[in-house]
């Protein structure tokens, strides 16, 4: 095992992205994969609070989720779900890409993605701002108009509460995988990843997959049934 | 806050000057403390052992913080009704004092400080996975405790460190501060456990099977993934209580729709694992202290290591045997106190192996050890009762009561801290290149266990006679229980000033200790005290025997016990500087 | 410690109280033991085994799968004897006897209110006849409270969403502590309360003399009843009107819209009078108003002590 010195060199030993403490690109890399699968569960399980609060308040009051949910448009759902699991797709082409060392598909990938995410984005201000025109607002807020007092029955306040609290802190995470996203992109152009180093752009992908999973179990329980 | 600054760069000066004039091996004269004295370099460090005595500083403050308002609640109980404050001030002292002892002493306490320091060199490893993350994992829990702090000046925090609603719904924005404090102190366990388990699968030595990990790095491992997998369902529950009293969203709140036992559900679904976060970790501390203070390998090694891992995965199962009175449906009571009872399974298979340790080995007593024999008494005492708590007949009397508390501080004081202290004084040579007085070790070790007892046997008694928890005032046949707690407490708290007085003290004036004081044989004991700059080893290791195999430690008993070869490359220490 | 009781435990008052103490001492004994075995174990080893000189080395460990099998086996059974006998304990203590006198239990910041079925009304003292079993059906009108007598080893926290309920049998006259045992606020420790437990004359003595003609809950629910306006959408004979019949109501199943079935009990009506969508009955529209969800819960415990009565 070579003992790496303080300093990094560049040479076919010790390439610059090797920290001093992992003894090969591979070590680094693996453990960093793994970190990341680490910090996913603990996202998931955040999200899986709100699944529990969500179901919880479901099987007490069946008819008034049932009900509450005609107001959301499965129809933009559906097209939002889509619009993510495109840009998955086009987050794992770009980690294809840089595989082969093809950086400017790279590059064009990851700006589709941040692409498909704004649409996402746009899409949900929509439905928000839809809502709230009829006065349909998270929690003790809510008071639905009146081509809607229909909807103002006991327990629908909850409804609409697990929904804005849900998709919002899932648009957050959007929001900040844009974030990341944007400056892989720049990073990339810039030629910071190449076939042998390119774990940021893996790990983002795979942040980006949970972004994406988290919603196609949204939309069914929130959209659908 | 300033002297808390002050007393830190003063702390680590010392440490930093008196390393450099160990002298007594001019190879190990570079070593992780002194190569850089700088402010900024310890700040900024990355380095795993500097990280790890940070930890120290900061959660040894947590904890003097936390004890002085202990002091503070056993002193306003001298007497019934108002003795030194009134019941407004004492509400918030008592919930003070769980807040900042849970959050920000003992969940970080031995996997912050031991975990950091000692695993990575256990492991063969130069550091952990993500060094800077580690870092980030320390501001980050910095910044979550002043941001808990910093409730107080809103308005009062008097909740208990339970936070239950609808009643901590009701005292208004400290709320705000207290649930985004915890929040952010949660992702510092958050990263600090995932950094651990990916430093155990990935960068363990070459050699280093899974079996021949130390037990203490078994236990870090088992309390990471608890961390891991629990902590962030104390965040969601954090969130959803603080969007509770912002956008009033009606879960917890009934005036708003919600249901108050769904908080409890929530809150100790993380809570309960939590404690096994508080007590896995001083598990594997007492595994090595009884190895090496047996001179003997743990008896039954593969169910001690197993049994950590069992208790992480049933710890996750049994949250609701704190709520048997919540009004929860008997169904749930009775499958929350079965699985209860098979926690108790694995805990006592240590307890038995680690005194089977003991049996035709080669005891020694020194003050680890007797910290160690200390946990054996009082942990026993608090898992029993923690055992009776389980009984669902037994618990609808004692739930609520003094009897609870008592359990939960002979669990995590008499085994956590116990574990710690015993711990710190084990590795306290290795960490500062000291010895701290022996004599005073015993005598504080003592005085500790002593006034432990008087503090807290009287409370399983008051407890278990009727006397409930959180109270300020209480009726005139407790007084004498309660006297006797409180004079406890301040012998407690003589041991423990004096613990902290003669470690900062041997900084100054402690004698050089030598690389391996214990004759241990797990590797960190195999380089120089302190431990050198810029690596741990000064070549890497390669592992051949276990972690307790003292018959095939040639290098550290001067002869070659049955023919085994030495493995751990001698260090830069000659022979003549083991004593 | 009190006058009557043992060193771990206040006087005992209940018919359950017995039974708990066996099962308490058994568990402390059993502990005690087992305790003394690991301490005792572990002081005569480091004694007999002690360091003699600086290069003992002991023989390697070999591991001991017989004990490694007892540490498990004991502690199973052990732990299976006491939950078996703390789960039957429990079931006990859960469910109260079908006769039981039954008092509405009302929590608030920081005092217990009694209302009896007589229409007698009591504050901090809760008065029972000795001999009976009584069932306390409460409910807070704030925050989590808990409703804790030592002496006849009973606890249950006592919420503001919905009842909960607890029930003893006091084998002994006298006075007996209540407690609030979940911390509610400032005054949680002076939210204390008595139980007086009588003599069946002394009981009825007082009962009569407390009432001050003020109504029953029953006759208050009746008079709520027709005032509210109940009786324009729901009937007391059974024949359905614009809302189902009260009549036999209170303790049968009662078939739901979404099919489902539910047992109508107190927390039910509790629910449907306050949040009238939450659980319609099939075959009726949603469409009771919400003008009832501010009810004051004395007015929803007079109602519901008077739908039980519609048999």
């Amino acid at each position: 095992m070579a003992t790496s010195t303080t300093t990094a060199q560049v040479d076919s030993n010790h390439p610059t992205h090797l920290q001093h403490h992992f003894v090969s690109s591979e070590q680094q890399f693996d453990a960093s994969k793994m970190g990341m699968w680490l910090f996913l569960i603990t996202e998931l399980l955040l999200f899986s609070g709100m699944f529990v609060a969500y179901t919880v308040f479901r099987v007490w009051h069946p008819e008034v989720f049932d009900h509450s949910a005609d107001l959301l448009d499965w129809r933009l759902g559906g097209l939002n779900t889509l619009v993510l699991l495109a840009s998955s797709f086009t987050v794992a082409l770009g980690i294809h890409y840089i595989q082969i060392g093809n950086k400017k598909a790279t590059v064009v990938n990851l700006i589709i993605t941040i692409v498909c995410a704004a649409i996402f984005m746009t899409i949900k201000y929509h439905e928000y701002t839809g809502k709230f025109e009829h006065g349909i607002f998270p929690g003790g807020h809510f008071h639905p108009h009146e081509a809607f007092a229909q909807y103002n029955v006991p327990y629908a306040a909850q409804f609409f509460s697990v929904y804005f609290v849900m998709t919002g802190i899932h648009g957050f995470h959007v929001l900040v995988g844009m974030g990341l996203l944007t400056w892989l992109t720049i990073r990339t152009a810039r030629g910071d990843f190449s076939p042998e180093y390119y774990t940021p752009i893996e790990l983002t992908g795979l942040y980006w997959h949970l972004v994406d999973i988290i919603w196609v179990f949204l939309f069914p329980l929130l959209y659908l049934i | 806050m300033w002297s808390l600054g002050k007393r830190k760069t003063s702390f680590m000066n010392e440490m930093a000057s008196s390393a450099a004039v160990t002298e007594a091996n001019p190879a190990a004269s570079v070593n992780y403390l002194n190569y850089d004295k700088s402010i900024k370099s310890w700040l900024l460090t990355v380095d795993h052992k500097r990280i790890a005595l940070m930890y120290l500083v900061t959660v040894a403050l947590a904890f003097l913080a936390g004890g002085i308002l202990a002091l503070l609640v056993r002193i306003e109980l001298l007497t019934p009704g108002k003795t030194i404050m009134d019941v407004q001030t004492y509400n918030q002292v008592f919930s003070l004092h769980g807040i900042i002892m849970v959050f920000a002493f003992i969940i970080p306490s031995i996997p912050a400080i031991l975990g950091n320091f000692v695993m990575p060199i256990q492991i063969g490893a130069k550091d952990v996975a993500f060094p800077r993350i580690n870092l980030l994992s320390y501001y980050v829990y910095v910044v979550g405790i002043i941001i808990v702090l910093l409730a107080m000046l809103f308005g009062r925090v008097d909740t208990g460190w339970t936070f239950y609603t609808p009643y901590s719904e009701s005292i208004g924005t400290p709320i705000l501060f207290v649930t985004t404090g915890v929040f952010v102190a949660g992702f510092a366990s958050i990263l600090t456990g995932l950094n651990f388990i990916v430093t155990i699968h990935k960068m363990r030595a070459p050699g280093m099977t899974w079996n021949r990990l130390p037990l203490f790095v078994w236990a870090i491992y088992a309390t990471s993934i608890v961390q891991v997998l629990a902590t962030p369902v104390i965040g969601i529950t954090m969130v959803l209580l603080f969007l509770e009293r912002v956008l009033s969203i009606g879960i917890f709140d009934p005036a708003l729709g919600g249901d108050p036992v769904l908080f409890q559900h929530f809150f100790w679904f993380y809570s309960h694992p939590a404690v096994y976060i508080m007590i896995l970790p001083a598990f594997g501390v007492m595994s090595e202290l009884m190895a090496t203070f047996s001179r003997r390998a743990v008896m039954g090694y593969k169910f001690v290591a197993l049994s950590s891992v069992a208790i992480a995965f049933l710890g996750f199962l049994v949250w609701g045997h704190h709520m048997f009175v919540s009004g929860q449906s008997a169904t749930s009571s009775i499958i929350f106190s079965l699985i209860t009872y098979l926690i108790g399974i694995p805990t006592g298979i240590k307890v038995i192996n680690w005194v089977g340790t003991m049996y035709k080995g080669s005891v020694w007593i020194q003050t680890p050890m007797l910290y160690a024999l200390s946990f054996l008494f009082l942990f026993s005492i608090g898992g029993f009762t923690g055992i009776m708590l389980g009984v669902l007949g037994v618990d609808i009397h004692l739930h609520d009561t003094y009897f609870v508390v008592a359990h939960f501080h002979y669990v995590m004081m008499g085994g956590t801290v116990i574990a710690a202290l015993g711990g710190i004084h084990y590795w306290w040579p290795k960490m500062t290149g000291k010895m701290y007085n022996e004599t005073l070790g015993r005598i504080a070790c003592g005085l500790i266990f002593v006034g432990f007892n008087m503090t807290f046997f009287t409370q399983f008694i008051l407890g278990s006679q009727g006397m409930p928890r959180r109270y300020y005032d209480y009726l005139p046949r407790f007084e004498h229980l309660h006297q006797l707690s409180t004079v406890g407490s301040w012998v407690l708290a003589l041991g423990l000033f004096l613990v902290a007085g003669y470690l900062l003290f041997s900084l100054k004036r402690g004698k050089n200790a030598p690389a391996n004081p214990w004759k241990a044989v797990t590797l960190e004991w195999t380089n120089t005290t302190p431990i050198p700059h810029p690596h741990n080893f000064t070549s890497a290791p390669v592992v051949t025997r276990g972690p307790y195999d003292f018959h095939l430690a040639p290098e550290v008993f001067g002869y070659t016990g049955d023919g085994a070869v030495a493995d751990a490359v001698p260090t830069n220490d000659a022979p003549a500087t083991q004593a | 410690m009190g006058e009557n009781g043992t060193f771990w435990l206040p006087e005992g008052a209940s018919t359950l109280s017995p039974e708990f103490d066996s099962l308490f001492y058994f568990v402390v004994i059993v502990s005690t033991l087992i305790f003394l075995g690991v301490v005792g174990g572990m002081l005569y080893f480091s004694f007999v085994y002690r360091r003699r000189n600086e290069a003992e080395m002991p023989e390697p460990v070999h591991d001991n799968k017989l004990i490694e099998m007892a540490s498990v086996v004991i502690p199973t059974v052990l732990s299976l004897i006491v939950f078996t006998w703390g789960f039957k304990m429990y079931v006990k203590m859960y469910v109260a006897p079908p006769d039981s006198y039954q008092v509405h239990v009302r929590a608030q910041q920081w005092s217990w209110e009694f209302d009896y079925p007589n229409g007698t009304k009591s504050i901090g003292e809760l008065h029972v006849p000795e001999g009976r079993p009584v069932r306390l059906i409460m409910n807070s009108k704030d925050v989590i409270h808990s409703f804790f007598v030592p002496a006849f080893r009973v606890k249950m926290d006592v919420l503001p969403n919905r009842y909960t309920s607890v029930w003893f049998n006091a084998t002994k006259t006298g006075e007996f502590d209540i407690f609030c045992a979940e911390y509610c606020g400032t005054a949680h420790s002076k939210m204390l309360g008595k139980v007086v437990v009588q003599s069946e004359s002394d009981f009825t003595n007082w009962l009569a003399s407390s009432q001050k003609g003020s109504q029953t809950p029953v006759e208050h629910g009746q008079t709520l009843f027709t005032q509210m306006t109940c009786n324009a959408c729901h009937t007391i004979d059974g024949s359905p009107l614009v809302g189902p019949s009260f009549k036999g109501l209170f303790g049968h199943e009662v078939k739901l819209a979404d099919g489902s079935t539910i047992t109508a009990d107190e927390n039910y009506i509790r629910e449907s009078i306050l949040q009238p969508g939450a659980k319609v009955v099939n075959g009726y529209s949603p469409i009771m108003p919400a003008t009832y969800s501010t009810m004051a819960s004395e007015d929803v415990d007079a109602l519901i002590a008077y739908i039980k009565t519609l048999k």
